[in-house]
Formats: structure tokens, C-alpha cells, sequence
């Protein structure tokens, strides 16, 4: 078996970000996310929506980033940080709209390892050295700068290593233009591993170290190391050199501290929640920094969401305090970035990131902590309390969003739409989600008016070839046409000239000012000043076809007859050419007149007998047929596309102009070719089935350029997306014709019919896979099933470390009485009244958001768990059982018993009081079972039954009830009060997470040591294991594939497929004992037979979920996985040799031409745990078109095919799958 | 020195040795494996964010302190050394 690997979605969590002037030039500024494995440009637009600029897969694991600037210059370069044992500078090429890589230096073994620098990366403020470290020992200077010609040079790697030394955070120091100064926090463990006593470990101190990069005698030195707090995790560069005082801040467990050399500390303590347990520490995660040329202050955000500003008074180079004042709480974040324009981009962790505006810089009262405050001499610092409110001082105007992380998907058409739906359990906490995603565009619509009749078409026109927005929306009905005009309201106008008694057939703009209208009995021009020239049908015949651009018009009559006007001097249309075509035309089109040319120069025409012919428009050669091309199916519809010429710009690199032409067919097929742009020639055609109907086509304008709607049984839209052309559907209903539209409200929309109604929408946030619907959940998900019948969903959730709802309820209570009666249980003083000058009820309910500000901790022995029924139609929770007593529900599956008393019945594994440190304990745990009543919607406990271990994994099994009970498999049967233990086998390695029924066989997964495949003997009442996998796999996500195969992913980011040899299989199911004997004999230790492994590939990420699923109708299935990263990915089985092959050297050779970005080498990503079996890397193909023309044609040339055949094949393989 | 016992296997254990943390000795003991396998453990986790994302998602904790967690841990994997036996 061999797979195509396609990512459907990239990575949206966010690893790490920065930002930055990366394009350069204008004062734009710039993010840099890493998403793990792939980076990302992204920027704000002028609506303040972030926008994907460019997006590239690194293959490797991205750990850090950095960006720096020479002195003089204007353009920011990003150094990588990654597992490739590598350094990488990296220059965003605005003309290609992608990173080039200016420089790549190895220095260690490739891999994420404890040695091997790339998790720390340190810049000096003025972009003369970086510093790139590891979690222990190795740290490595690299000096920057320029040669004679400006380019940026690196050297050699200088060595500032330290042996027995961990690093927790390393920064460069703002020191002007004096010798680079990098600072670490370090941590010396060589004592405390050879002390016994333990006295060393207790005595170990972490350091703070400043390294100086002597640029005269090219030596980095240790230049100051003093003690600080043993709990500092993380380094923040002050602005120093004229700017500011220099130096760091440390940030500490409860503690900010600002330390220089040769200057005393300044500490301040970090304000508490007051709901926080006293044996919490507060630990800041994620810091950003805000510069003028004025002031500074530094946003710190703590673990629990709570951002502080601090703030260093100073005077020259001495501190005299440093403040840190409640900021604003946002959700927990990975990384800030504050930028020039005023915004704050907020990465979370988890969830949805966030583009925030600042109101205010925090300069109000507020909760605020001092240095001048603490006593030194004290033993015990008094801490600061501080109580969340809603935002002061952001507010946010875009989410971006995060699947992060992907904790269960399914794929169903529960709503019997034309595609599937993508059924996920998104996020964690408070703002946990179940989403559903379909493949398509996000819609927005902005208007739906009833119309009088049933149109049957619609056309939106300007006045004068220089306006910006539309003037008339015009509307066809069978007998009728009704013309709208746009201003602040649309409505309805009788003096526009049309003709409004009559259908149309089209409505254009013709010449810089007049229109047209053309009906089946002639063509209405309308000139500017009211003058209307009509053009008669001659005799009986009718006009059924027209094809216009603004200066050519071809109308088809019924017959088959062409007649062919064009626009002369003086604005007049005049009849230029006739010509007879064998046979009714079914459809026909002009391209739009190119830039600076009279007229364009082909004319497609479609015939019923199934081929579209090209004609010249030209003066020379008029209605001559240039070329024809024979189609599967009558044409419907035509639609030639000229795809600018294109040299950088914002999405696209250089292009070539080229025309395609397009034709719907009547079998539902679109039909794309290039037309040669001089001879008429069509070549590299391809098809793709895009639904029931025969699309209609018609062009629109997308970010300004050309775009395609087809109209099918569901819209499309053909847009071009960084660089690529991509066909996408959009999810919304079916539509009978559609125009473009342009408006005051709205620049790029679309004006469409369907039914009696008129639609205008637009399309938002082109170049994603998959839009959404959101439905929030309470506390993480874990597990779900569908009930496929009733259209339901059955939902568990669970957290630890969280009041239950009723507690958590009395302390919102309490809050607001607080507040209510304005008490402060605060020593500042101030909180209260800046809470209460918010003023409506609005900004309370804000304020306790729990989605804002996450759950209040406690103890990790609580746990806090729901069982919910969804309706996922509409979003809404039919039945939701809040456990009770620390329980938290970990497995759950539906079963139907022998005795069909209850029908379905709903098990649900649980345990109570979970602990997993120091040891896994719990005090009880249980299966209980529900029995669905109202239809489905709501649940009632039939009884609950107490088991000996955390019930990981439920399944049915022949009319029974299979769980894996820690390592012990067991068969129960339904009894009145309680589960009947009916057979057990207790011979798992460790604990039960995974099992699949197929037939007699049960297919178990171990949390550590992969699949067992077992047998159950109904004659002996007997469970066995008769095969099982010889490699430790720590399983995350398991689904099976046949009889004889399972596929399983593990923790380390690997997916796998094992299988039982063919004979092996066919010996258990002939041997009458079916392999007892042998597995009774028990020599070896586990089971007689062992599994292959068939498949191996490294996704690079921890896959949670794994599903079976065709995503297209009538598509093949493959395999839908979900990952912890947020993203989605598909393994689609190859069916032919041939395509094996193909695959297999374009993959070879784009190893070896395009090796990856961040310097890991791809073949050895993909290997990282285990190597890389059958698997063909659909990611780096796709990566082909972004290669230069001459380099595509070499790898085309080794493979014996053209260019065009293997994008033709890449997009084949991609339709294959979505 | 003679020339030769540049290129002995010794000389080149110890350069190895001393060059990559955690290379093994004949005398290694089987507390100092432990904890050069859990070090490199909890460096790896830390290097892999999907990893340090999984155990917080687990832990019900921050990614930011899930990371200072694991490198607290690598002060003292395995708990304290055994008594050193006299030589």
C-alpha cells in the first residue's frame, strides 16, 4: 500500500511570532508566527483583519524565531531557529512573495536535542551578532555584516559553551553600540548529581550570566554572572544606549526583577489573582515590548491570562523603581507582538488568536505593584491582589482562527449536504469548541430581497467605463426585465432606457459610455445622451446566445448563425461578419478587450455537438476557426479567462499573461485549457466534476484580479491565491446566475438569483481549505459520538483543577455583590471604582467571562465534567448532566444490548478523583449507562457500575459491552442494576486507550505498546490475544482499516499501519482453535504472531484523531487525521502503479532540486523516529509550482513529461481527496 | 605522549566524551543513565511544542509553565544520587 500525504489544513496554533519590517520599503510592519512546522507572513489590512500573506511548510520542527536589522538599513531579516541543527537567515523576496534564504550554517546533529543549539535564539538590538543556544551547554555567536556590495555576511561560529550548565532563556542586551552583550539565565547541576545529601541540589542557584562579544579580538567572554531568584524563567531586553537604563528584566515566579551589571537589583512582585491557591506560583509566559522614541514599557502576560504593564523609572542608566501594573486579561498566549500602528496580535496557546487595539496604555488607576513597596529585609513579601475585570485598555477588532488543539473529529453528512461535514472538538478549557467545517469559502451575506417572479438572470452594470462602483442591477424574468438602481438603498427605476418588457439576454456597458441591452428580438444601444439605436433580428429568427465585451458583440441566432458587431469611432455599433455554424450554438464568449488593444481576438462558441470551437475576431482572418476541441458532454456554458501579467505585487510572483478557456459541461464537468495567445491553439486541458448541474460561468473580481464563479449544484469560485490558481467551493446554496457587484458598502461582491430571491454576498478570507461554524463547549472535550439517525452528537468534556459549576457560581455571585455593595477586599483601593465606572451591565458580564479569563485554579485532585447532547443543526445543548463528586468522564460509545429492552443505550467511562502525579491513583471509577429518552435529546441514568481502573476505551461487541479497564479487557452484559461481568483477559502491557470490533476479532491499543489483536471465543467464554506489534508505540489515535490492518498514530508525531501477514490471517481463521493453542503455550513473551508494519511517516506533530472519510462525493476514502497543532491532514491510498512511480521521482527529485527552507533535510524529517515507509510527501510536490520556470522544466524533463502535466497531475491528486 | 595514543579507542571515548553529554562509560552507573535518558527526555519535550501542547492539554496547565516545569525537572531527574561506594 502505498499513500499520498496532503496536509487539508495548515498548522493554525501558533509556536512562536515576531514582528518586523520584512517586506521593507514602506512603514508597514509585519508578523512573522511559526506554526511549528510551516511560517507565516501575516499583516493587518486597513480593516484591521489579519491577512495570510505568504505561507510555506518548512519540514522540520521551527523552535524559535529572532529578527534583526542592520544599522541604516529598513528591512528586517528573520533568523530560524529549528531541529535542523542549523542556522538559517531568512529575506522576504517581495518580488517572488517568499522567504529566500540568505544564509544556512550547520553546526550540530539535526533533531531536537539537549545539546544541539536552536531552541534559544538572541539578537543584539543593533543586528551585529546573534546568539543561538541550546537547553544545555552549547551556545554559538555568529557575527553579522555587510560586505563591499551591502549583502549580509555571517562568520564562523564563536563558542561560549558552558558543560553541566541548562539554559532557561538567553537575550541580547541593548548596550548602543558598545561590544554585543548576550544575557542567560543558567543553572549549574554538576554538584547536585554527585551530592548525595542532596545539600548541592538545595544549594543550586541559578545565574544570570552576561556573555561579551569582544568585536575587536572576534573572542565572546563570560563578563558578569550573578546569583538571581531561583524561580526566573524568562528574560526581557531593556532598552539601554541612550534609549534607556539597559539591562533586563527578570522575570521570576512572582517576581519581576530588573538587574544590570554594576547596578543593585530592583524587584518588584507580580500582583495575584485573589482567587488564586496561596501554593500558586505566577509565572510570566509571554512578553512583548513597546518602544518610542520617548518610552518604553513591557506587557508581561502571566500564566492565568493576566497582562501587566511594567514600567522602569529611571534616570540616565539608574533605576530607582520598577512598576507593574494590571494591565487587562486576555486568553493565555504563546507570544505578543505589539506593533507601530497601535495594534497588539495576541497568539494563544489554545483557541482563536486575537488582533487587539490599544484604547489606552494603562495610564488610569489601577491595581499596580511597586519595587518601592517591597521591604528586602522582610522574610515573607505581602503579595498583591488584584481581581479580573473586562478590557480596559484593548479591544479586539479580529480573531484569527486556531483549531489548536484538535482533540476528536469525525466526518458524516449529518445535514445531507453535497459534501460531508468535518465534525471537530476544538480547544481546551472555557474556550473549548465543537466545530464543524466543510470545505468551501466563508460567505458573508449582506442583503436577500424577494424579487415578484422567478428570475432567470442578473447582470450588474456601470454608467461610464471610469466609474468605480455599479450603477443598475438588471434582473430578467421570462417575459419581463426589471432594472434597480444602487445608491445609499436599492430600488426599482423606470428611466434607465432598458427595455422592460422584454427578457434579456445580456445587459453591458458598451464603449466608455453607452449600454446595451440585448433581447431575443435585437440589440437596445443606449447611448450616453438617451439616444437608443435599435438593431432588428431579421425575420423570424431570435437571438438565443450573445457574447460581449465592451467594444465586440457576437450574437448567436436560432438556426446557428453568428453575426459579429463591432463598436466603430464614433460609438455606433456596426455588423461586421456573419458566419453559419453547422447547428444551434449552445454558448459562446468573448475575453475582455486587453489593455491597449482595439479588440481581443478570440471568440469561443460551444455546439450541441459536443465541441467548442476558437474563432478569430480579426480583421484579417474574421470568423475564421482557429482551433476545436471535442468535449465529453455538450457545452453549457463559456468562459475565457486572461490571467494578468503579474511581477510581484501583493500575492503573486512573476506571471506570464495567459488565457484559459473554460467551459461548463452539461454533465457537470468543468472543462479547462490554455489558449495559445497568438496561434488560438488549445493544449493542456483538464476536467474536474464540480457537481449535478452543468456549471454556469461567470466572471468576478477577486483582490482585484479576475476570478470565476461557477454556478453548479453549489457555487465555486476559480480565484488565484498565491500564485496558484485554486477552484473552491463556496458554502452556500445553490444559485442560478451571479454578477459581480461593486458598491459604496461593499467593493467586491456578488449579486446573485436563486429561487424568487436576490442575494448579494461576498467572500471572505480567500485561500482557506475550510470555513466554520462554532458551537462552544464548557470544559475540554475529549470524546464524542454521533448518532447518525437521530442527527445528534454526544459530547464528554472534562477538566481538572477547576471548581464546579456551582462553586464557581457562588463566587460570581459573591463578586458581584462585592461590587454591588462597594467593598474592597483589596489593599490598593482602586479597583473597585474603576470596575464600577464602567459602568453597564454589558461591560460586567465582560468581565467574567470565562472565556476571557479562563476558570479559577485549584488542587489538581478536582475535577469538573459534563456529558452533553448536541444538536448540531442548530448549535443547541438538548441534555447536559453535570457529574458530580470530583467524577470526570474519560471514554464513552453507544451500545445495543442483546435484550433489546432499552435499544441504544449510551456507556460512559468515568473515574473519580484522578491524580496522575506522583502516581496514577484514583478513589473509584465507573461505567455508566444512559438510556436516551425524548427522541434522543436528553439522557437518563439506567445505573452505574463500579470497575478496578480508569475505563480509557468502550466499544460494543457482539451485543455486548467491551472495556478496557487499565490493562484488563473485559466483556460486560447488561444487568437490572448493574453491569454482569461476563469474560476478562488481564495479559495488556499497560492501559487499555483503543479498541475496534471487526467480526470475531477485537483490535486493542495499548497506551505504550501499540496494537493487540485479540479473539473472542463465544463456546469457551474466552478473550485472547493471538497478535500483537513488536515496536513500544505510545498510541494517540488509532482506526481500523480492514480486516487484517489498523492504522495508529503516536505522541511522537508518527502515523503508522500495521498489518497480519496474509498467511498468518488465513492460519487463525482456518485453525479450528483459531491460534489458542499456540498463544496457550506462551513462549515468547506476548502474543505468537506479530503484526507488520506496512506504513510509517512522521507528521511532525502529535495526531490526535484519525478517521476514514471521502470528502468529495464519490470520491475514494482516505484518511482524515487531526492533529495537536490545529491541523488537518489526509492519506489517500495510490490505486495505480503508475501514479507510484510518478509520485515517488517527482518526490526524489524535489528532495534533491528544492531542498526545505529551515535546512532539514526532508527524507530525514519524515524519518525522524522511525523511517519513512511508502509514503509520498503530497506537501513537498505541491511545492513544485513555486519553483522558478527553469528548474520546473528540468525536473519535467527527468520525469519525460512537460510542466503542465505535472501541475495537471498535482491538482488530480488533490481533487482526488477534496 | 606517544603520537599513537592519539588514535587509541580511550583518547577517542574521551574526546567523544567530552564533546557529547551523555556519551557512556564502562563504570556508568545505573542512576547516571536514568538521568542522562530523562534529561534528554525533557529536552526533547521542550524542543517539540506539539509535545509540551499535549502534556498541558493533559496537565490542565500553560504551555509557558509546562516548559519551566520540564526544565526545573532536569536539576534532579531521578531524585538524589546513590551514596558513592568507596574506591
Amino acid at each position: 500500500m502505498y499513500l499520498y500525504n496532503l496536509t487539508l489544513q495548515r498548522p493554525t496554533g501558533v509556536v512562536c511570532a515576531v514582528n518586523g519590517s520584512f517586506i521593507g520599503g514602506s512603514k508597514s510592519q509585519e508578523i512573522v508566527v511559526s506554526r511549528g512546522k510551516s511560517i507565516d507572513l501575516l499583516r493587518p489590512d486597513e480593516s484591521g483583519k489579519m491577512q495570510t500573506i505568504h505561507s510555506v511548510d518548512v519540514f522540520g520542527a521551527v523552535r524559535s524565531l529572532v529578527q534583526f536589522r542592520l544599522t541604516g538599513s529598513h528591512k528586517d531579516y528573520l533568523v530560524v531557529g529549528s531541529d535542523s541543527g542549523r542556522i538559517v537567515i531568512l529575506e522576504f523576496n517581495k518580488e517572488k512573495s517568499a522567504f529566500d534564504k540568505v544564509h544556512q550554517e550547520t553546526f550540530g546533529k539535526s533533531g531536537c536535542r539537549r545539546i544541539v543549539p536552536g531552541q534559544y535564539l538572541a539578537v543584539d538590538p543593533k543586528g551585529r551578532a546573534v546568539m543561538i543556544a541550546a537547553c544545555e551547554k552549547q551556545k554559538l555567536v555568529y557575527v553579522l555584516n555587510r560586505d563591499t556590495t551591502a549583502r549580509l555576511t555571517i562568520s564562523s561560529p564563536l563558542e561560549a559553551h558552558k558543560s553541566h550548565t541548562i539554559v532557561y532563556s538567553v537575550i541580547g542586551v541593548d548596550c548602543g553600540f558598545d561590544n554585543p552583550v548576550f544575557a542567560a539565565i543558567e543553572l549549574d547541576y554538576s554538584e547536585a548529581d554527585q551530592d548525595s545529601t542532596g545539600q548541592a541540589a538545595e544549594d543550586a542557584q541559578k545565574h544570570l550570566t552576561f556573555y561579551e562579544l569582544d568585536l575587536g579580538l572576534n573572542h565572546v567572554s563570560r563578563k558578569w554572572s550573578e546569583p538571581i531568584d531561583n524561580g526566573a524563567n524568562l528574560l526581557v531586553q531593556v532598552p539601554g544606549g541612550g534609549d534607556g537604563p539597559g539591562g533586563v528584566l527578570v522575570c521570576a515566579e512572582n517576581f519581576v526583577i530588573y538587574k544590570n551589571q554594576g547596578h543593585p537589583d530592583v524587584r518588584a512582585l507580580i500582583p495575584r489573582r485573589a482567587d488564586l491557591p496561596a501554593e500558586r506560583g505566577v509565572l510570566i509566559v509571554s512578553t512583548a515590548t513597546h518602544r518610542q522614541k520617548s518610552m518604553f514599557f513591557f506587557l508581561l502576560q502571566t500564566e492565568y491570562g493576566d497582562v501587566f504593564k511594567a514600567v522602569l523609572v529611571h534616570k540616565d542608566d539608574q533605576v530607582t523603581e520598577l512598576k507593574i501594573k494590571y494591565f487587562d486579561t486576555i486568553p493565555v498566549t504563546s507570544a505578543m507582538c505589539v506593533m507601530k500602528t497601535g495594534f497588539l496580535f495576541a497568539a494563544s496557546e489554545f483557541g482563536n488568536h486575537a488582533l487587539y487595539q490599544f484604547q489606552a496604555i494603562g495610564d488610569s488607576e489601577d491595581v499596580e505593584a511597586s519595587s518601592a513597596m517591597l521591604n528586602e529585609s522582610d522574610e515573607v513579601f505581602v503579595p498583591v491582589f488584584f481581581k479580573p475585570r473586562g478590557l480596559k485598555n484593548l479591544v479586539r477588532i479580529d480573531q484569527v482562527e486556531s483549531l489548536m488543539p484538535v482533540m476528536d473529529l469525525k466526518v458524516s453528512n449529518l445535514f445531507e449536504e453535497e459534501t460531508p461535514q468535518i465534525y471537530t472538538l476544538c480547544g481546551r478549557g472555557p474556550r473549548s469548541t465543537m466545530r464543524i467545517l466543510r470545505p468551501g469559502l466563508a460567505v458573508s451575506e449582506m442583503a436577500v430581497s424577494q424579487l415578484p417572479g422567478v428570475p432567470s438572470a442578473v447582470w450588474t452594470v456601470k454608467k461610464n467605463v471610469n466609474d468605480v462602483f455599479d450603477v443598475y442591477i438588471v434582473v430578467s424574468f421570462a417575459n419581463a426585465t426589471l432594472v434597480l438602481s444602487i445608491g445609499e438603498t436599492v430600488e426599482e427605476v423606470n428611466d434607465s432606457g432598458f427595455l422592460d418588457t422584454t427578457p434579456s439576454l445580456a445587459v453591458s456597458l458598451l464603449g466608455d459610455d453607452s449600454l446595451m441591452q440585448v433581447h431575443p428580438n435585437g440589440i437596445r444601444h443606449i447611448r450616453e445622451d438617451r439616444r437608443i439605436n435599435e438593431w432588428r433580428t431579421p425575420g423570424k429568427k431570435t437571438i438565443i446566445k450573445v457574447g460581449s465585451n465592451r467594444l465586440q458583440v457576437v450574437i448567436a441566432l436560432s438556426g446557428g448563425e453568428l453575426i459579429y458587431f463591432e463598436m466603430d469611432m464614433t460609438g455606433q455599433l456596426m455588423e461586421v461578419e456573419k458566419h453559419e455554424m453547422p447547428g444551434d450554438v449552445a454558448c459562446l464568449d468573448i475575453a475582455p478587450v486587453p489593455e491597449g488593444r482595439q479588440r481581443s481576438r478570440f471568440l469561443a462558441v460551444g455546439s450541441y455537438d459536443n465541441t467548442i470551437r476558437i474563432l478569430s475576431l480579426d480583421p484579417d482572418d474574421c470568423m475564421q476557426i482557429l482551433s476545436v476541441q471535442s468535449v465529453s458532454s455538450p457545452p453549457e456554458s463559456l468562459l475565457l479567462l486572461e490571467v494578468q501579467a503579474s511581477v510581484g505585487g501583493e500575492d503573486g510572483a512573476d506571471h506570464p499573461a495567459s488565457v484559459f478557456l473554460n467551459a461548463g459541461l452539461q454533465n457537470g464537468v468543468l472543462f479547462r485549457t490554455v489558449v495559445d495567445m497568438v496561434t488560438g491553439q488549445l493544449s493542456d486541458s483538464r476536467s474536474r466534476f464540480l457537481g449535478l448541474r452543468a456549471p454556469k460561468l461567470f466572471p468576478a473580481i477577486m483582490r482585484g484580479r479576475r476570478a470565476m464563479l461557477c454556478l453548479s449544484s453549489r457555487p465555486w469560485l476559480g480565484y488565484i491565491h498565491q500564485g496558484h490558481f485554486l477552484l473552491t467551493p463556496l458554502s452556500y446554496e445553490t444559485l442560478e446566475y451571479a454578477a459581480s457587484f461593486s458598491s459604496d458598502q461593499c467593493a467586491e461582491g456578488v449579486v446573485a438569483v436563486a429561487g424568487d430571491a436576490l442575494r448579494i454576498f461576498t467572500i471572505e478570507r480567500l485561500g482557506e481549505t475550510f470555513n466554520e461554524t462554532v458551537v462552544p463547549l464548557r470544559y475540554t472535550p475529549r470524546k464524542f459520538v454521533l448518532q447518525p439517525k437521530r442527527k445528534l452528537m454526544v459530547v464528554i468534556e472534562s477538566d481538572q483543577g477547576v471548581f464546579t459549576a456551582e462553586e464557581r457560581e457562588n463566587a460570581k455571585k459573591e463578586c458581584f455583590e462585592e461590587a454591588g455593595m462597594g467593598e474592597n477586599g483589596n489593599s490598593n483601593g482602586d479597583r473597585m471604582e474603576m470596575e464600577n465606572g464602567g459602568g453597564d451591565e454589558d461591560e460586567k458580564d465582560d468581565s467574567l467571562s470565562d472565556e476571557q479569563y479562563g476558570y479559577p485554579k485549584v488542587g489538581s485532585d478536582k475535577w469538573v465534567s459534563c456529558i452533553r447532547v448536541l444538536d448540531p443543526r442548530s448549535g443547541s445543548t438538548t441534555c447536559l448532566l453535570e457529574l458530580q463528586g470530583n467524577e470526570a468522564a474519560f471514554s464513552l460509545c453507544t451500545v445495543n444490548f442483546h435484550d433489546k429492552e432499552y435499544g441504544t443505550l449510551l456507556a460512559v467511562g468515568t473515574a473519580q478523583g484522578l491524580q496522575f502525579s506522583p502516581k496514577r491513583s484514583f478513589e473509584a471509577c465507573y461505567i455508566h449507562i444512559y438510556r436516551f429518552v425524548e427522541e434522543g435529546r436528553s439522557l437518563e441514568l439506567l445505573h452505574k457500575t463500579q470497575v478496578d481502573g480508569v475505563p480509557l476505551s468502550l466499544c460494543q461487541f457482539q451485543g455486548r459491552l467491551l472495556a478496557g479497564i487499565g490493562p484488563v479487557l473485559r466483556l460486560y452484559d447488561l444487568g437490572k442494576k448493574r453491569l454482569l461481568r461476563k469474560c476478562e483477559n488481564k495479559l495488556f502491557p499497560n492501559s487499555i486507550v483503543s479498541i475496534h470490533t471487526y467480526r470475531d476479532r477485537i483490535y486493542v491499543g495499548d497506551m505504550q505498546e501499540s496494537f493487540h489483536y485479540c479473539k473472542y471465543r463465544r463456546d469457551e467464554n474466552q478473550l485472547y490475544i493471538f497478535a500483537d506489534d513488536s515496536v513500544p508505540r505510545w498510541l494517540t489515535a488509532s482506526h481500523h482499516i480492514d480486516f487484517d490492518t489498523m492504522a495508529g498514530a503516536d505522541k511522537f508525531g508518527n502515523v503508522y499501519f500495521v498489518r497480519l501477514p496474509q498467511d498468518v490471517s488465513d492460519e487463525i481463521e482456518e485453525d479450528p482453535t483459531g491460534g489458542k493453542i499456540k498463544w496457550e503455550q506462551g513462549r515468547l513473551n506476548g502474543a505468537p504472531n506479530k503484526v507488520e508494519e506496512i506504513v510509517q511517516f512522521h507528521v511532525g506533530d502529535a495526531v490526535t484523531c484519525l478517521q476514514k472519510a471521502s470528502l468529495i462525493p464519490g470520491g475514494g476514502e482516505c484518511l482524515i487525521y487531526g492533529t495537536v497543532m490545529g491541523s488537518l491532514g489526509s492519506l489517500l491510498a495510490f490505486t495505480s502503479r503508475e501514479d507510484v512511480d510518478f509520485f515517488s521521482h517527482l518526490e526524489m527529485h524535489m528532495r534533491q532540486e528544492h531542498p526545505p527552507l529551515c535546512g532539514r533535510d526532508h527524507m530525514a524529517y519524515r524519518s525522524a523516529y522511525f523511517p519513512v515507509k511508502d509514503v509520498i510527501d503530497g506537501d513537498l510536490c505541491e511545492q513544485f509550482p513555486t519553483l522558478p520556470p527553469d528548474l520546473q522544466r528540468k525536473i519535467a524533463d527527468e520525469l519525460d513529461r512537460t510542466p503542465g502535466e505535472i501541475l495537471k497531475k498535482l491538482e488530480d491528486a488533490r481533487n482526488k481527496i477534496i | 605522549m606517544q603520537a599513537s595514543d592519539r588514535f587509541n579507542i580511550n583518547s577517542q571515548l574521551e574526546h567523544l566524551q567530552a564533546k557529547y553529554v551523555g556519551t557512556g562509560h564502562a563504570d556508568l552507573n545505573r542512576f547516571e543513565w536514568a538521568v542522562n535518558i530523562h534529561r534528554d527526555s525533557y529536552a526533547s519535550f521542550v524542543g517539540h511544542y506539539p509535545m509540551l501542547a499535549y502534556f498541558a492539554i493533559a496537565e490542565n496547565e500553560s504551555i509557558g509553565r509546562e516548559r519551566y516545569n520540564f526544565m526545573q525537572k532536569m536539576l534532579l531527574p531521578c531524585g538524589l544520587p546513590p551514596e558513592r561506594e568507596d574506591d
